[in-house]
């Protein structure tokens, strides 16, 4: 679907014409990602990061099958393989930093991308499959990090693989048998290293695919913009090519500045020194903590120390940090505002940013050991987050009165840069 | 419905959580060997560059060439750099045949023309041979510790340059009161643990000869080696560094050239008022 003034493929050659009518590759490409793609005009700088996204995905799938060129996934030799790819393999380091801050990279990006979303309430009606596709590929994504992590087998990968598959032995009856099955043991070895291997390789395609979706689904209703309102007319459109390539060029050349000052001049700051020493199944770390984009729910997980109506702290806590994420799946059924955009809705706005500074400080507290007085900080902060979404949203997007919204993007665009002066015309909301 | 639920399950996380953080804990018993602990002293390293910045900067030959010196004469007794080859020794400005001279001081174990295993003299295609032949022997030859291998030390360690020069310079016969420290262990609040079961192993100045004039202290031998210990763990550094710097360069020109085609692409619809 697309809007009716959708500019139409055209075949020039005879070429382009033989081909359009065996195999419409060109006409797919022009709608999808070229001219035949109205993209509303008023997108801001963060709606770049979804095609850094795909962008740090596509890095990290390049660089990560060169590297399995010279892995070895054996727990006597995984470690010294890597070595050797840093030491004796042509632009080996090159290729593994890239991987291994790419992965930090990807995160970053991705969570910039949902909080985009959440900001102008990209997950609300007619968009709520976007939203829960962006979610699935976001649980891969940390299936795939977590997993790729152990293959290093080195400190934190393996106690960090004893710690992540320990969560799932809380559940009662079947706990144990599922860690025993993800780890194909009874603590991680060999049989672990290699399944984890094998669905490394496997998870970036699974991902992708799922990315076709999102953007699928992203394409029937089309973007949507920092003032929430649909698409009215041709003038509130620009056909993404040239507009949006050009835009998102120079987004992803900053990126790739940005990118670059991590892979050369700090390619381990975003690592634990921990995993360049080798796995000792003898030897536990003090400290065991996750890579960084973990850290959020890996305070949430500690968060929980009391037992609670005869279920035991751990349990707890893995139950919440299952919920922390799979209760995103509902945002759009709890948020029940009939305007999309933070712009306009004063009262969500200020939430929006308590919310971004309590997601930040559990993501300190996660990275914490232990102690006082992150403990206690971690579960003011967990309190707040689920009270966030399932009791303060709701309730507030109820009751919330929204500001004046513009009568079109066009007119808002103008009103921006004070072309004809027009004041937003107060429209109720829908 | 869901927003009920979502009500119910909201409230159950929030005032379990909430009961958790306001039940009643007992204090940790302070951890002393945390207050004692001490972060690397700070060091401005050439291979570092301008400001510490690690943006410039080579490493030092001389200097490279002495902190192997003080590892071969020092360290080697006992810690081993196993994922070093000696052919690596080329960066370090060592010619050809200085580095033949440098293996054929080392035995790797090798098999006879009977098959039988025997050892021969190392060549350069060799990595330095571990001291000891597995754990259990070094924990038998030292007193019950394992010292680690050097090869990755300065990045398996916070801050490891700086870490690697404040522990060998940062031994202490002051034991505060109230710390219990075995006879077989030393003072060294850069130590995890504080109490290190490696001797103080740059004595004192002299210890080793340096031939190029440079002052020979044990402060100047802990930043030799911490310098050397860098260069193990990093060996593509100065490549990388490199290359870095021709990498971003490119990146700003082609970023500017797409910003201007930004500019010109959009001059139609961000016309000025």
């Amino acid at each position: 679907m697309s809007f009716p003034w959708a500019k139409q493929y055209q075949p020039t050659s005879a070429v382009g014409k033989w081909m359009d009518e065996r195999l419409p590759l060109p006409r797919f490409i022009f709608g999808a990602l070229g001219p035949g793609y109205p993209t509303p005009k008023n997108l801001n700088a963060f709606y770049n990061f979804g095609v850094l996204a795909g962008v740090a995905l596509v890095i990290q799938i390049i660089t990560g099958v060169v590297l399995a060129m010279h892995f070895a996934a054996d727990t006597r030799v995984a470690f010294d393989s890597v070595e050797h790819i840093m030491r004796d393999v042509n632009g080996g380091w090159m290729i593994r930093y890239m991987h291994a801050v790419g992965a930090s990279f990807f995160f970053g990006v991705v969570y910039i991308h949902i909080f985009r979303g959440l900001y102008y309430g990209s997950y609300k009606p007619p968009r709520e499959m976007i939203w829960m596709l962006g979610l699935v590929i976001f649980l891969l994504m940390m299936a795939t990090a977590f997993m790729g992590y152990v293959l290093v087998w080195g400190q934190m990968s393996f106690w960090g693989a004893q710690v992540i598959t320990g969560l799932f032995s809380a559940f009662p009856v079947v706990g144990t048998h599922i860690q025993t099955l993800l780890l194909g043991g009874y603590s991680p070895d060999n049989a672990t290293l290699n399944r984890f291997f094998s669905l490394h390789y496997l998870l970036p395609f699974v991902i992708f695919g799922v990315i076709v979706l999102h953007v699928w689904a992203l394409h029937i209703p089309g973007s949507n913009n920092p003032t929430g309102l649909d698409v009215k007319t041709e003038a509130d459109t620009v056909p993404f090519h040239p507009y949006y390539t050009a835009k998102d060029f120079v987004g992803l050349g900053i990126y790739l500045i940005v990118f670059s000052a991590f892979v050369f001049f700090m390619p381990n700051s975003l690592g634990e020194p921990d995993n360049y020493i080798p796995a000792n199944p003898l030897s536990t770390p003090a400290h065991i903590v996750p890579e960084w984009y973990f850290w959020p729910f890996y305070a949430i997980l500690r968060a929980f120390t009391t037992d609670f109506l005869g279920v035991p702290a751990k349990l707890w806590g893995v139950l919440a940090m299952f919920a922390s994420i799979l209760l995103l799946f509902l945002l759009p059924w709890l948020d029940q505002s009939p305007v999309r955009s933070n712009n306009y809705r004063p009262v969500s706005r200020i939430l929006f940013w308590v919310f971004v500074a309590v997601g930040l400080l559990l993501g300190v507290c996660g990275g914490k050991p232990a102690e006082e007085p992150w403990v206690r900080l971690s579960q003011i902060l967990t309190a707040y987050y689920f009270a966030h979404f399932l009791i303060i949203l709701p309730i507030v997007s109820k009751l919330e009165k929204t500001k004046p919204l513009p009568g079109s993007i066009s007119e808002a665009v103008l009103a921006k840069y004070g072309k004809g002066g027009a004041a937003p015309v107060a429209q109720p909301a829908e | 419905m869901i927003r009920l639920g979502a009500l119910a399950v909201g409230l159950l996380f929030v005032i379990n959580v909430l009961w958790g953080a306001i039940a009643p804990r007992e204090d940790a018993a302070p951890d002393m060997a945390k207050q004692l602990h001490k972060h690397p002293k700070h060091v401005e390293w050439t291979h570092n560059g301008p400001g510490n910045l690690g943006i410039f900067g080579t490493f030092d030959r001389g200097q490279l060439q002495r902190g192997f010196q003080v590892y071969k004469e020092v360290c080697s007794a006992c810690h081993s750099i196993n994922r070093v080859a000696f052919r690596n020794l080329a960066d370090l400005g060592f010619s050809e045949a200085q580095i033949k001279a440098i293996a054929a001081e080392y035995e790797v174990a090798a098999i006879d023309a009977n098959g039988e295993p025997t050892t021969r003299k190392a060549t350069p295609a060799d990595k330095f041979p571990l001291v000891y032949a597995n754990e259990a022997a070094a924990r038998a030859a030292q007193n019950g510790a394992n010292p680690p291998d050097l090869s990755l030390m300065t990045k398996a360690r916070p801050d490891g340059t700086n870490y690697v020069y404040s522990l060998l310079t940062g031994y202490s016969d002051d034991v505060p009161k109230g710390w219990t420290k075995p006879d077989t262990s030393y003072y060294n609040p850069y130590f995890h643990s504080i109490n290190i079961a490696m001797p103080p192993p740059l004595s004192a100045d002299g210890q080793v000869t340096y031939s190029d004039g440079t002052p020979a202290t044990v402060d100047q031998y802990a930043k030799d080696v911490a310098v050397f210990l860098t260069w193990t763990a990093e060996p593509k550094l100065e490549n990388r560094k490199e290359t870095g710097v021709a990498a971003i360069l490119f990146l700003i020109i082609m970023t500017g050239l797409g910003y201007l085609s930004y500019r010109k692409v959009w001059a139609d619809i961000k016309k000025p008022a």
